[in-house]
């Protein structure tokens, strides 16, 4: 089975710069899967996602690799094809659902107004549509819901939003950068199982975003672990959690707290294992020059 | 919502209430003496004292406000000393032509500064958003009657394509029934005359819009470039939309909430404007009689004058606090 994402050899660095931010990251994620992306913070995670979807930040330029879409590369294509082909057949889930809804506009239009304007949906199959999404997401009333305004909702209500309009036109791939992170713990579990149960029901290919290695194991199928930009460790989630390779994964493994022991302290990454992953990028970092840049 | 409003009203109330006093004093305690302008050298002591009391002037200051300021809440403003007529008649019939002549300023403004603040957002990082901050920073620096001056200079003398004085021209017949000779004549559609009247209004239009356009278009752009980076404008190019649509529908309703509160303030700022660009364009309105009212020390028309613009300031104000409510959803519940 070939991957739906395919993303290969990808660099980027900081614009007007040598300083590299993504150094060759290669990752797939094949149709109706879910790859974790996991990392520390200023790992690179939220990068890959932005620029699958074609949104990085103007800082960042992408100085050579591939982004296969249904092997198409993305990066070659002409900006306008690109947007449409992002728009119609892959979503994103953001981080935090207070400040990725319009608060000037009504949850509705929010939702069905891209269906319309974007992929040409007529407004009473949009409509319906919504409406059967927010059902999905257990969301009480959405008739209701659809003429209210984002500061009339919980944050947790309203990641069930953002969910539903991820899924609503049935992408088959969905970049979900850390979608659980902003909401508090109770709220995090629904919505984690909520995520789990509409990707596995529409057979959604999932590009997970997180730090949390505990969400990984609960929903991904395979993980890429990223450090400084480099993806160290590929591989499924079953391996990594009976045997990391790379010893930073395992230093990763080891670092995460767990409930069951709560009188062990917190350990941290070992400072050798830092010292060793790190020469190892620099190594890696010599023998690369750029094709273009 | 009602309550919001009747405290308004009553502060509104307060405000011109503080101008009225203010200014009652202010002109009576500046030196120059009505008086004296109206009659003519080497009248008498006695002449004088009778012209004093005519006009209630022998009275204290504070005496005086009483009974003016008991008038005006009848609606009776006084009479010009100079032109001999109601002060209301006076300034209800110049009123027009400064409104309409600071509405299309505004509307210039707007239009300007709003182009000027979006493409500037599109072009971000680029030469041309570098060439829009200097032509700001021209605009901002440079007052409204130096851009009346060199409008003259530009357009009625060196390139003469606009008339440099007057509202309209004096040789054409008006069919007019009120003052607001703009809005009359598309109503009546006299499109000839709205040409005359708007050729005759542009180049002070343009001098009052300019500062106020560098505004807007500064503003706008600094909160366009940070709202076109929240989540939700990202989330909407993830959806396939344009740049283009991502400034003006996702971005622009949210960006343009403090630049209306600031239109707003500045708007009185231009209709304070009108009085030295009336007068450098011979344009028949308010603030070139309130220059005339200050020369010949005509008390009561100042008073009348002042007490109105504050009037329209206030309203101004209100204005631009409900259009708040209305672009920001969460404040209509409040």
């Amino acid at each position: 089975m070939s991957a739906f994402l395919e993303i290969r050899g990808l660099s980027a660095v900081l614009r007007g710069t040598d300083l590299r931010l993504l150094r060759s990251v290669d990752i797939d994620v094949p149709v109706g899967t879910v790859r974790g992306l996991v990392g520390e913070s200023g790992a690179g995670k939220s990068m890959i996602g932005r620029a699958v979807l074609g949104v990085l930040p103007r800082a960042v330029e992408i100085v050579e690799g591939e982004i296969l879409l249904d092997g198409r590369d993305l990066l070659a294509m002409p900006p306008v094809a690109r947007r449409r082909l992002i728009g119609a057949r892959t979503a994103m889930i953001p981080q935090d659902p207070l400040t990725a809804l319009n608060p000037s506009r009504r949850i509705g239009r929010q939702i069905t107004d891209r269906l319309v304007d974007i992929l040409g949906w007529e407004p009473a199959r949009a409509r319906s549509r919504t409406l059967e999404m927010l059902a999905e997401v257990r969301i009480p009333e959405p008739e209701r819901v659809l003429r209210l305004y984002p500061h009339e909702l919980s944050g947790g209500m309203r990641q069930r939003i953002l969910i539903a309009s991820a899924f609503v036109a049935e992408p088959e791939l969905i970049v979900a950068d850390e979608p659980t992170t902003a909401l508090d713990v109770t709220v995090q579990k629904q919505i984690l199982g909520l995520i789990s149960e509409l990707q596995a029901r529409h057979g959604t290919a999932l590009l997970f975003v997180t730090h949390d290695l505990g969400v990984v194991a609960k929903i991904c199928d395979s993980l890429s672990v990223l450090y400084a930009g480099k993806v160290v460790e590929d591989t499924t989630v079953a391996r990594f959690f009976e045997a990391p390779a790379h010893p930073y994964s395992a230093a990763l493994l080891a670092a995460t707290p767990r409930h069951t022991d709560p009188a062990s302290s917190l350990k941290p990454v070992p400072p050798a294992v830092m010292h060793a992953v790190g020469a190892e990028i620099a190594a890696a970092d010599r023998s690369w020059r750029p094709r273009h840049g | 919502m009602a309550r919001i409003f009747a405290l308004r009203l009553l502060t509104t109330l307060v405000t011109l209430l503080g101008v009225a006093v203010i200014v009652f004093v202010v002109i009576r305690v500046v030196p120059g003496d009505p008086i004296a302008m109206m009659l003519p050298p080497g009248a008498t002591e006695a002449d004088i004292a009778r012209l004093r009391t005519l006009y209630g002037l022998d009275k204290s200051i504070g005496g005086q406000f009483v009974i003016w300021f008991g008038n005006v809440l009848q609606g009776d403003f006084g009479s010009s000393i100079t032109a001999r007529q109601p002060v209301l008649t006076l300034v209800l019939g110049r009123l027009p032509a400064t409104l309409e002549l600071s509405l299309l300023a505004l509307l210039m403004a707007v239009l300007i500064g709003g182009t000027l603040g979006v493409t500037g957002t599109r072009l971000r990082g680029t030469r041309a958003e570098a060439g829009i901050d200097v032509a700001n920073g021209i605009g901002l620096s440079v007052p409204d009657f130096l851009w009346g001056l060199a409008l003259i200079v530009l357009f009625g003398v060196v390139w003469p394509l606009f008339p440099i004085s007057g509202r309209v021209s004096p040789r054409l017949e008006l069919p007019f029934s009120t003052n607001f000779y703009l809005i009359e004549s598309i109503l009546r559609l006299r499109f000839d005359l709205t040409r005359n009247l708007l050729a005759h209004m542009l180049m002070p239009a343009l001098a009052l819009a300019l500062p106020l356009a560098a505004i807007i278009s500064q503003l706008l752009k600094q909160s366009l470039k940070e709202t076109v980076n929240l989540d939700y404008a990202v989330l909407a190019r993830t959806r396939g939309y344009s740049e283009r649509h991502v400034i003006l529908s996702e971005a622009l309703p949210n960006a343009a909430l403090p630049t209306l509160t600031l239109i707003g303030v500045q708007f009185t700022f231009l209709m304070g404007g009108t009085i030295i660009i009336e007068r450098l364009f011979s344009y028949e309105g308010l603030g070139n009689m309130a220059i005339d009212a200050v020369i010949t020390r005509d008390l009561p028309l100042i008073q009348g004058i002042v007490l109105l613009f504050a009037l329209l300031f206030t309203l101004v104000n209100l204005v631009v606090d409900m259009a708040y409510v209305l672009l920001n959803p969460k404040l209509r519940h409040a």
